[in-house]
């Protein structure tokens, strides 16, 4: 059905496409009087195309504002993380300098490709150079680049020389492997055990992340799958493991990404500052998920009709997500992150299982 | 037979010193040519195995850009179709795709293979050999004044090394797994392991290959084109009187010897770890259900190796098409391009400053911070350049006389979708900022508008206005406009709207984000980028049409059809061995003197002296 109505689609385009084309000819045909067939731009062509130029302009800002309308909904909420309010100021200040920058060149350059279109026997400007000109857009955008720089690095050095010997920070091991992950868990002595992936057919393959049994630091390590839970306004220290080829630990909402290389420890860190519940309520957030679940009620209703199962409606859950490109399951490693109070978390964690409960 | 003595003893003592001294044809950098010295040209030798630049230069668009961008491009189409409506059954997948789209939907696999082919293709066969290839070789001798490349055997065996690459990666698809499917970059361990997919296997193979024929036939090429823009410069071309084609010609082949050889290096690696049991990029590896003996080896390695010429690629594809720009802005202006010092000296910078980037590739890669920062700051430098070039041309149209040949569409055409993609760089190259954006759809935006769609339109600009000089006829001017404007309308269409999907957290690289009902309010705009893309693939048929019919039945063209004041325009129309009859023209000022006050005509040609009174412009 798709295929026969991309295929009208193109056929109707191709005919519009060659219907344009005999207009083209028509107009040059019929205004200058005479049949011109040097295939070189004339004084009629450049009052076209110029105009065109100008019609094109006002063509990428509606598109530049249609988008921005439209689509600004699909957007990210606000951060929820410590770090992703620093991180969400220069990603809009980045935005504003980049948006002034655009509007203001693809003006000059539009405009004056339609000011100055061809008229015959008219003579251009011989203007070789002009150093002074050359200083100024030399130096503004150096004085602009040279501040967003500052400001990058010191935001980035902030979110990335973390302090990894923290006490209070909670450490946690995302594992990643083709294609799912997990979560490992410190334990009361908050310090992983050794692990490698020789260890992974150890006790019938239940030693799912390979972790060392020789090591006492790891006999109090909890490993979860599905889903792991964080308190809020508690700092954690992740450290990424994988097992097979190269994966992303990706957590968009914390904006938190690190690659998970194997046969090394990567880390990142992030201090989350809104439960999930809390972002449920998020007014964007209740705004999105509206949309998907109507989105998802008009699927089922085609689904059912159909005489399949329909689809379950949509709850916000903040997640991890894999980035690197990993196989073919790549578009399918998810793991769903709860963030709670303290409470709830520590309630959670306790009803976890423990490694050495495995190694008996 | 003045000439002659002038011009060649010099060159050719030089020439002779060299290992290939005795393969250079005995009069091609005399001064003056004699038709009747050279040997007859058979099929084979004219057609086939050509050493003539022109020749070699038609054989690399065809090969390069028509043959090669039209699979390209046709593979995009189909991952789109798929983006749009996912998992859905198609009779085209059912036709091409064959086994690997059981009953017309189309497998997860082949969807990675048919990104990353796309990914090969359109970086390194279409905008790398065939933009270069093409241009390089027809303009360098034509532009500097030459008989022909400083070695055409060389410039031969570069082209079939080219053709023998892409016939292997072309083959790739039809083998038994798969072909290549870990993305263009080809990070292992997943490209390195048969066992984490099926298209790491065989397809990897040939992919390995393919590219190291291509690296030889890249150097092979560039190196051709360093030492004939050093020695083979007609009397009165110094280095400030070069068209801006030929520096930037120049520097990128300069780039191309520079980084080529690291990628061939990593792709030798690579073939070591899969074949020969080495452990240089893996380490700690566990897969199927088995621990393999690799030991101590670093993927981040293989990531430096990569982008060491990944980078330098970005601009190796970039500013031969910025060249090609300059050229067509001036002539098509009727001004002399603005700031021909400062061009020169950013063309310099960009090439300089591409070596040292490529960690901003890798802010997220495990690598220690601190070297975050220095990427951020020699990345973020490289846009001062960048926006001085953008400002040049800018201000080269303003109070000019434009000509809206399809060439001048499509090199503005180039400037706008340059500055987009380019702004959007400032936040990629930030470390901090690349953080949440980092392998989703943006990056995926960004890199198109900035090198992929900016190199095409310097492509096209350069099909359009020397096709005269390539086939002696016109192409059709309405369907170029024509062309231009899908083209560049479904451009916008199709890389606008798609960062904001990248925005929303969308990683790229997914088959089908269906698996997260988050995403699910972006299948709108997924649709909507599709329909952009196929309008934008309609729009390259008309290109293809209006190309092989001008090239058979297209109005002959004259020898200076744009009144150029370039050499190139100076050489008869029809082909010949050498390029000039008798004399190589000498050249006595830059090729920029456009709408100069006090000359009769709106354009002075390089080969005119400069007269009594005249003042000397070139600065």
């Amino acid at each position: 059905m798709i295929g026969l109505l991309t295929g009208t689609v193109l056929l109707l385009m191709g005919i519009a496409i060659w219907q344009i084309n005999k207009i083209y000819q028509l107009i040059q045909n019929n205004l200058s009087g005479k049949k011109d067939d040097s295939q070189i731009a004339n004084e009629k062509d450049n009052d076209i195309q110029g105009k065109l130029m100008f019609a094109f302009l006002v063509f990428i800002y509606v598109v530049t504002i249609y988008c921005f309308w439209a689509y600004s909904k699909v957007l990210l909420p606000e951060a929820a993380s410590e770090h992703g309010v620093p991180y969400d100021r220069l990603l809009w200040i980045s935005f504003a300098i980049i948006l002034f920058a655009q509007t203001i060149t693809q003006a000059l350059l539009h405009y004056f490709a339609f000011k100055y279109r061809g008229i015959n026997n008219r003579k251009a400007f011989f203007f070789t150079h002009d150093n002074n000109l050359e200083l100024i857009w030399t130096v503004i955008p150096a004085i602009v680049f040279f501040i967003l720089i500052i400001y990058g690095m010191l935001t980035w050095s902030n979110i990335m020389n973390f302090n990894d010997q923290d006490e209070d920070a909670i450490v946690i091991e995302l594992y990643a492997q083709q294609w799912n992950w997990k979560a490992r868990y410190a334990g009361q002595d908050n310090v992983l055990g050794d692990a490698n992936v020789r260890f992974l057919n150890d006790f019938d393959g239940r030693n799912t992340v390979g972790i060392d049994s020789s090591d006492p630091n790891g006999w109090d390590d909890i490993v979860v799958t599905q889903e792991f839970h964080i308190p809020v306004n508690r700092k954690i220290i992740f450290k990424m493991r994988s097992q097979d080829v190269l994966h992303s630990a990706y957590m968009p909402h914390f904006r938190a990404q690190m690659n998970c290389v194997p046969g090394m420890i990567t880390e990142f860190s992030f201090t989350p500052t809104k439960t999930t519940a809390d972002m449920r309520m998020n007014s964007d957030v209740v705004a999105k998920v509206d949309r998907i679940n109507k989105i998802r009620y008009d699927k089922s209703q085609e689904l059912i009709a159909k005489g399949e199962e329909s689809l379950d409606p949509y709850q916000f859950d903040y997640l991890l997500l894999c980035a690197k490109i990993c196989g073919s399951s790549h578009y399918n490693m998810q793991m769903k992150i709860v963030v709670e109070s303290e409470k709830d978390y520590n309630k959670w964690i306790s009803s976890q299982e423990a490694f050495s409960s495995i190694m008996q | 037979m003045k000439g002659k003595k002038e011009n060649s003893p010099r060159i050719r003592v030089k020439m002779e010193s060299t290992e290939f001294g005795d393969l250079l044809s005995e009069d091609k950098n005399a001064g003056d040519f004699h038709q009747d010295h050279h040997h007859k040209d058979t099929f084979i030798t004219k057609y086939i195995f050509s050493q003539d630049h022109k020749m070699i230069a038609k054989q690399y668009l065809i090969t390069g850009v028509l043959f090669m961008g039209f699979i390209g491009i046709a593979l995009s189409l189909l991952f789109r179709l798929q983006l749009a409506w996912p998992e859905e059954s198609f009779a085209v997948f059912d036709i091409f795709l064959g086994k690997w789209a059981p009953e017309g939907v189309m497998d997860p696999n082949i969807y990675l293979a048919l990104v990353t082919i796309h990914g090969t293709i359109m970086v390194f066969f279409v905008l790398t050999a065939g933009l270069s290839g093409t241009f390089s070789n027809l303009l360098i001798p034509l532009q500097i004044g030459a008989r022909d490349m400083a070695s055409g055997f060389l410039n031969m065996v570069s082209f079939w090394l080219f053709f023998l690459s892409s016939a292997i990666m072309i083959a790739s698809l039809f083998v038994e797994a798969g072909p290549a499917a870990a993305g263009w970059t080809v990070y292992p361990p997943l490209s390195a392991l048969p066992q984490a997919q099926p298209g790491s296997g065989m397809g990897m193979t040939l992919w390995l290959i393919s590219m190291a024929i291509f690296v030889a036939s890249s150097l092979l090429g560039s190196l051709n084109y360093i030492v004939t823009v050093i020695n083979l410069r007609t009397k009165g071309m110094s280095l400030f009187r070069l068209p801006l084609t030929i520096w930037a010609f120049f520097v990128t082949a300069i780039i191309g010897v520079i980084s080529f050889p690291v990628l061939l290096s990593a792709a030798l690696l690579l073939i070591m770890d899969r074949s020969f049991g080495t452990s240089f990029f893996l380490s700690d590896i566990f897969v199927q259900g088995e621990v393999l003996h690799y030991q101590g080896g670093s993927p981040v390695l293989f990531e430096h190796l990569f982008w060491f010429l990944g980078h330098p690629e970005v601009y190796i594809v970039l500013l031969p098409a910025l060249g090609i720009t300059s050229e067509i802005i001036a002539t098509n202006s009727r001004k002399p391009i603005f700031g021909y010092r400062a061009m020169v000296a950013s063309i310099l910078a960009i090439a300089f400053l591409s070596t040292v980037v490529w960690g901003h590739h890798m802010f997220i890669s495990g690598m220690n911070p601190f070297l975050g920062s220095v990427f951020t700051f020699t990345t973020l430098l490289i846009a001062i350049p960048s926006a001085v070039k953008a400002f040049n041309y800018i201000t080269t149209l303003w109070k000019g006389n434009l000509q809206f040949n399809p060439g001048m569409l499509f090199s503005i055409g180039l400037v706008s979708t340059f500055i987009t993609g380019g702004l959007t760089g400032i936040i990629l190259g930030d470390s901090t900022l690349d953080i949440n954006i980092h392998d989703t759809y943006f990056v995926v935006a960004h890199f198109h508008l900035v090198m992929g769609i900016s190199a095409l339109y310097g492509l096209f600009a350069g099909v359009y206005h020397w096709f005269p000089k390539l086939f002696g006829r016109m192409m059709n001017k309405n369907q170029g406009y024509i062309h231009f404007w899908v083209t560049a309308i479904s451009a916008y269409g199709v890389f606008f709207p798609m960062h904001f999907v990248g925005m929303a957290g969308l990683p790229r690289r997914y088959y089908t984000n269906t698996a997260f009902p988050y995403f699910d309010d972006l299948a709108d705009i997924n649709v909507i980028i599709t329909l952009f893309a196929l309008l934008a693939g309609a729009a390259q048929l008309v290109f293809l049409y209006n190309f092989i019919h001008s090239m058979f039945f297209g109005k002959k063209a004259e020898q200076n059809p744009w009144r150029s004041t370039t050499l190139e325009w100076t050489a008869p129309v029809e082909h010949m061995h050498g390029n000039w009859p008798g004399e190589i023209p000498h050249v006595y000022r830059w090729a920029y003197d456009y709408s100069k006050p006090g000359q009769d005509d709106d354009f002075v040609p390089q080969t005119i002296p400069i007269g009594k009174d005249e003042e000397i412009t070139e600065h």
